[in-house]
C-alpha cells in the first residue's frame, strides 16, 4: 500500500512537471502580450528595458523556464501581469474561499438530495416515484449548468426576487450558485445510488435478513443502505470534473470572486503567470482528489484491489 | 484407490442406467429463425419508447437545422439595425437580437454548429479512439507502453483546460475547437476498448478460433470487432452530449465561436445578457440545447439497454 501511494505520488510530481513545462512555453508562443502596446510605445528604450526586468522578461527564455520552475517549489506562482503587483499566490489564497465555499455547499447538498432520490427510486421500483426521478436524473445530466443557472438567476432572482441575483454580499448570495452546481451532482448520484440499490435489493442476504425477521427499516439502513452506497464512490471522479468546469461558468454568471471566474478573466485580459498558476493549481488539485478517491476504495471495500500493490 | 474404484462400480453398475435419447416432442419443434445481433438490439431499441420519441426530435432537429436558415430570406449574420430587440412576431418568428439579426435563421445556425461538433466527436472516437485502442491492445509491449504513457498525462489533466490552452494558442473558432477535440476527445474511448480487447484476447473461443488456424484478419474481423462494437457505439453516443455541451461552454465564457458567427452558446451568452427585457432572446437556444441533450442522452441510455442487455437495470 505505502509503495502504490509512493509510485503514485512521483507520477504525480512528472505529471505537474510537464504541465508546467508545456504552459510555460505554450504561454511564450501565445501571441499578443498582457501589456498595452501603444502606452509601451511610448516609453523610451531604457524605460521599457527596466519596465520588462521587473517581470523577468529580459531574460532569455530558457532561463526564465529554470526561474519559474525554482519559484514553483518555492510556492511561488510569478507575479501578475494584470493584477498590479500581487503575487499569483496570494490571488489565489484571497480568491479560493468562495470557490470552497460554493463547491462544498454543492456536494453536501447533492449528495443528500441525490442519495435520498436513489433510495425513493429504488425502493419504488418501476412506479411513478421511479420514473420521475429518473426522469429527473436524465434532465440534471442533459440540461448544460450555464443554461440552468441562467434560468435559475432569471426565475428565482429576477422574477421571484427571493435571493440576491449576484455579487458577494451576504451568505445568501452563495446559495443560487450552490444549488446551480448541485445540480449535476444530483444527477450523478441519484441514477448511481438507484442502479445499485436495485442491485443490493436482489441479493440473497437480504432475503436471509427478511426471513430472520429483522425489521424493515433495520434492513434498510444495516443492510440495503451500507452496501448500496460503497460503489458511489466511483461517481466522486465524474463530480469532481464537473464542479470544476462548473465553477467557472457558474462563478461568472452570479459573479462570485472565486477562482473559476479569476481563471476566465485572467485567459481574457492575457494575463499570462496567473493563467499558467491557475492551470497548476486545478491541475494538482484534480490529480490529488483522484489519488484519494482510489485509496478510499481499497479502505472502503477490501474486495477491490489496487493494481500494482503484488509488486 | 483400488478400494474406491470397486465402490463406485459396485454402486452404479451399468444395469442402472439407461439411454433416454431426445424428448420426442422437441425433436419435431420448429425454433425461433436465426436474428443477427444486429436486428435484435434494434427490435429491442423500437420497445423502447423514450428512445423512439428522442430519435424521432433528433431527426426534426437535424431537419430543422438543414433547412431552417433556408426558410426565410435572412441570412444568420444580417444586420439590421431598425429592426432591434423585435419579440417573436410574423416577420421574425423567434424575434431579432440587438444588431437586428433574425433568431430564428441564427438558432438553427447554431444547432448546425452543434450537430457538427456531434458528428466529429463520434467520428474522432471511431477512427482515433478505436484504432490506437485495438493497436495498443493487439501489439502489446512497447507499443502499448507507449500509448499508455501517453494517455496517462492527457487524463491527469482536466479536458477542459487542455482545450482552453490550446484555444489561446489559436483564434478562438471552430478549427481550433476541432483541433482541440482531436487532441482530448478519443482518450477514453481508446482505453475502453483496449481493456475490453485485452479481456477477449484472454479468452477460450479466441484461443479455439486461433488453434482451428483463424488468420489475424479473420480473428480481429469475426471475433474481436463483434464483441466490442457494443461497447464503440455505447461510448460513441455518450460522447455526443459531453462534446456539444464542450462546444457550447467554450461558447458561452467567449472562448469558442466568435460573432457573426452563430453556435447555441455563443446565442444563449447573448440572451443571458439580455434575458431582463428579452427573455425571449435566452429562452429559445435554452429550448433547442435542452432538447438536444436530453434527447442524445436518453438515445444512449436506450442503445445501451439494446445492445448490452446485461448492463440493463
Amino acid at each position: 500500500m505505502k509503495k502504490y501511494v509512493f509510485i503514485r505520488l512521483i507520477n504525480i510530481v512528472i505529471t505537474l512537471f510537464v504541465i508546467a513545462t508545456v504552459t510555460f512555453f505554450l504561454m511564450k508562443q501565445l501571441p499578443g502580450s498582457p501589456f498595452d502596446e501603444e502606452k509601451l510605445a511610448v516609453l523610451s528604450d531604457e524605460q521599457r528595458a527596466e519596465f520588462l526586468a521587473r517581470y523577468g522578461l529580459d531574460k532569455p527564455v530558457t532561463t526564465q523556464y529554470v526561474l519559474y520552475l525554482g519559484n514553483l517549489l518555492k510556492g511561488d506562482l510569478g507575479t501578475s501581469f494584470y493584477f498590479k503587483g500581487q503575487d499569483v499566490t496570494s490571488i489565489l489564497v484571497d480568491r479560493i474561499g468562495p470557490s470552497a465555499l460554493i463547491g462544498t455547499q454543492a456536494i453536501i447538498l447533492g449528495l443528500t438530495i441525490g442519495i435520498i432520490l436513489g433510495i425513493i427510486a429504488a425502493f419504488r421500483h418501476n412506479t411513478v416515484w421511479d420514473y420521475s426521478t429518473m426522469f429527473l436524473a436524465v434532465l440534471g445530466v442533459s440540461v448544460p449548468n450555464f443554461v440552468f443557472a441562467a434560468l435559475l438567476q432569471y426565475y428565482v432572482g429576477l422574477k421571484l426576487g427571493l435571493l440576491p441575483v449576484a455579487f458577494w454580499e451576504s451568505y445568501s448570495s452563495s446559495i443560487m450558485p450552490s444549488i446551480a452546481l448541485a445540480l449535476s451532482v444530483i444527477a450523478l448520484i441519484a441514477r448511481y445510488t438507484r442502479n445499485e440499490m436495485l442491485e443490493v435489493l436482489g441479493q440473497d442476504y437480504m432475503l436471509t435478513a427478511k426471513a430472520k425477521g429483522v425489521k424493515r427499516l433495520k434492513i434498510i439502513y444495516v443492510h440495503a443502505i451500507r452496501n448500496a452506497l460503497i460503489p458511489v464512490v466511483t461517481v466522486l471522479g465524474p463530480i469532481t470534473v464537473s464542479l470544476l468546469t462548473g465553477s467557472l461558468v457558474i462563478e461568472n454568471i452570479f459573479g462570485v470572486p472565486g477562482i473559476g471566474s479569476l481563471f476566465v478573466d485572467s485567459i481574457k485580459v492575457n494575463d499570462y503567470t496567473t493563467i499558467m498558476g491557475l492551470t497548476l493549481f486545478y491541475s494538482a488539485f484534480f490529480i490529488l482528489t483522484m489519488l484519494v478517491i482510489d485509496l478510499l476504495y481499497g479502505m472502503i471495500d477490501p474486495r477491490i484491489r489496487i493494481s500494482g500493490v503484488k509488486e | 484407490m483400488k478400494n474406491a474404484e470397486s465402490l463406485v462400480t459396485d454402486e452404479f453398475s451399468d444395469d442402472l442406467f439407461e439411454v433416454v435419447g431426445p424428448r420426442e416432442e422437441d425433436s419435431e419443434r420448429i425454433g425461433r429463425p436465426p436474428m443477427s445481433a444486429f436486428k435484435d438490439s434494434w427490435m429491442r431499441l423500437k420497445k423502447n419508447k423514450g428512445a423512439v420519441i428522442s430519435l424521432i426530435i433528433l431527426i426534426i432537429i437535424a431537419l430543422l437545422a438543414i433547412i431552417g436558415p433556408h426558410m426565410n430570406e435572412y441570412k444568420y449574420y444580417e444586420t439590421d439595425y431598425g429592426a432591434s430587440y423585435q419579440a417573436p412576431n410574423q416577420d421574425h418568428w423567434l424575434g431579432t437580437d440587438k444588431f437586428g439579426r433574425d433568431q430564428w435563421t441564427r438558432i438553427w445556425q447554431g444547432t448546425r454548429i452543434s450537430l457538427y461538433i456531434a458528428f466529429l466527436a463520434a467520428l474522432l472516437d471511431l477512427i482515433i479512439g478505436v484504432t490506437l485502442g485495438a493497436i495498443s491492445a493487439l501489439m502489446g509491449g512497447k507499443v502499448d507502453n507507449a500509448l499508455q504513457r501517453l494517455i496517462e498525462v492527457l487524463v491527469g489533466i482536466p479536458h477542459l483546460i487542455v482545450v482552453i490552452l490550446l484555444i489561446m494558442l489559436m483564434e478562438p473558432g471552430i478549427i481550433t475547437i476541432t483541433v482541440a477535440m482531436v487532441i482530448t476527445g478519443w482518450v477514453n474511448m481508446a482505453r475502453l476498448v483496449r481493456a475490453q480487447i485485452f479481456k477477449l484476447k484472454g479468452q477460450e473461443f479466441v484461443l479455439a478460433a486461433k488453434s482451428l488456424g483463424s488468420s489475424n484478419t479473420r480473428l480481429i474481423l469475426h471475433h474481436l470487432i463483434p464483441n466490442t462494437i457494443g461497447l464503440i457505439v455505447i461510448n460513441m453516443m455518450f460522447t455526443i452530449p459531453s462534446a456539444i455541451f464542450t462546444e457550447a461552454f467554450l461558447s458561452f465564457i467567449g472562448l469558442g465561436l466568435q460573432e457573426p458567427h452563430a453556435s447555441l452558446g455563443v446565442l444563449i451568452n447573448d440572451g443571458f445578457k439580455g434575458m431582463r427585457n428579452q427573455f425571449y432572446l435566452l429562452a429559445y437556444p435554452a429550448v433547442v440545447i435542452i432538447a438536444v441533450m436530453v434527447s442524445f442522452n436518453i438515445l444512449a441510455d436506450g442503445l445501451r439497454d439494446a445492445l448490452d442487455p446485461k448492463m440493463r437495470k
